[in-house]
């Protein structure tokens, strides 16, 4: 009964700080979009120097732990003269992380789109631009929504990986409570429930979306 | 900022060890989550329904928390439950437990994608399930899940840097030690960074060319 009590005057806190590990997430996901879209853009350029770059930059952040790119900017950048609060370091390194894996996506979507269609719409006389947000965008969201998914799952739980570097979401929160209570068991416990919690949530959110735009696609 | 190095050579000894260290816990954790992968897999194909429950439990849960709040749990929350391990110990048991809901999915969509008509003429030749599963489902699985079976062990490879955060002494923890002592965050992140990539690029040769190996027998 103790137990259980001592989890039930914890779980305040514990959602607090989930509530954090939810807007870090999600505020590096935007940024993860922009950056991945840009990189994704990129990858299609005529100039092979872009190509370059951003094939290099999909390499350099999927094949480098997260932790040791978080470890980067939290130890570098002060050394550059640069002082950013961890959370601006926290962010950053998430988002660009998890950008190299949403270009990825976005360039599988991409390449998803018949070609038939492209040369289509080039016979109708629609140009590039309107070709891109009429036709390709549309279908390409719609083709990578459940990896679009999945990767802000990912990103959820690579947020605790911030909690190295101190920024105060659930897990460091966790580990202030279970080093004060003497209780890790129960503390990590139910971090996990509320993390699994939050995913489920999200995928449950993500098939609903899912479902939706198959039906916008099927009428 | 001066770029020196040296200080890399002066700790080749104690960066050699933990690369070892890295190698390790990946090594020892890849095959204790194929292992275990692959028995929840089998186990799927032929359980109860219970049994079936409980594997997918465990996938969804380990599936839907961060790989280092599972660590912490086991680390510095088994001790109050009689499970006291050593950091290294903690760090293998805790990636294999982790691998295995992956490598459970491997497994499971590997069996999934045999086509029906394989298992049907298996049964009207009157194979035991036994036969079956050795004989048909496991050969051509193998063969189809070599992909993402590399994509996973290479997601463990990256995962090993987070058992620095219990203390194991492997390459990250190893090198930022060596940096909080020097100052040369510089040098030692490169040397961070080169080592992971080429970790990464390796295994995932390895696997392009484990793929081209066994996709010959494949009939396309």
């Amino acid at each position: 009964m103790a137990t259980l009590q001592s989890m039930m005057q914890t779980l305040p806190l514990l959602l607090q700080a989930a509530v954090a590990t939810v807007l870090i997430s999600l505020v590096s996901l935007c940024f993860a979009f922009l950056i991945g879209t840009a990189v994704c853009a990129m990858r299609f350029s005529r100039s092979p120097l872009l190509r370059g770059l951003a094939a290099a930059h999909v390499h350099f952040f999927r094949g480098v732990p997260m932790l040791v790119q978080l470890l980067m900017l939290y130890y570098l950048l002060p050394s550059a003269g640069i002082n950013l609060p961890s959370l601006a370091a926290a962010i950053i390194a998430v988002s660009f992380c998890s950008s190299a894996y949403m270009a990825e996506i976005l360039r599988g979507g991409f390449l998803g789109i018949p070609p038939g269609q492209l040369e289509a719409a080039r016979l109708l006389g629609i140009r590039g631009f309107t070709c891109l947000v009429r036709i390709q965008v549309p279908q390409a969201l719609r083709l990578t929504l459940p990896a679009l998914v999945n990767e802000v799952l990912l990103v959820i739980k690579a947020s605790s990986l911030v909690s190295v570097v101190g920024v105060a979401e659930l897990t460091r929160t966790a580990q202030n409570i279970a080093a004060s209570n003497y209780r890790p068991l129960e503390t990590y416990f139910l971090v996990g429930v509320i993390y699994f919690v939050i995913n489920s949530l999200l995928s449950r959110l993500g098939r609903l979306g899912e479902r939706r735009l198959a039906r916008a696609h099927s009428s | 900022m001066m770029v020196d190095f040296s200080v890399l050579t002066h700790n080749a000894g104690a960066i050699a060890g933990g690369f070892a260290v890295t190698l390790e816990t990946w090594l020892a954790g890849t095959c204790l989550g194929m292992a275990a992968g692959l028995a929840m897999a089998l186990l799927l194909l032929g359980g109860g329904r219970w049994t079936n429950r409980a594997i997918r439990l465990y996938i969804e849960v380990i599936r839907g928390t961060p790989f280092l709040v599972q660590l912490f749990f086991l680390y510095y929350g088994g001790p109050s439950i009689g499970l006291d391990l050593e950091p290294v110990t903690a760090g293998i048991l805790g990636l294999g437990l982790y691998g295995s809901a992956y490598f459970a999915e491997v497994f499971r969509a590997g069996f999934g994608s045999i086509p029906k008509g394989h298992l049907e003429a298996g049964t009207c030749l009157g194979l035991t399930r036994w036969q079956m599963v050795r004989r048909i489902m496991l050969p051509q699985m193998l063969v189809i899940i070599v992909p993402s079976l590399c994509n996973t062990i290479i997601v463990l490879s990256k995962e090993t840097a987070v058992l620095s955060v219990i203390t194991v002494p492997e390459l990250t923890g190893i090198l930022t030690g060596i940096g909080s002592l020097s100052f040369a965050f510089l040098e030692v992140l490169v040397a961070l960074c080169a080592g992971y990539l080429m970790l990464v690029e390796l295994t995932a040769a390895l696997g392009r060319w484990a793929e081209g190996k066994v996709g010959r027998y494949m009939i396309r």
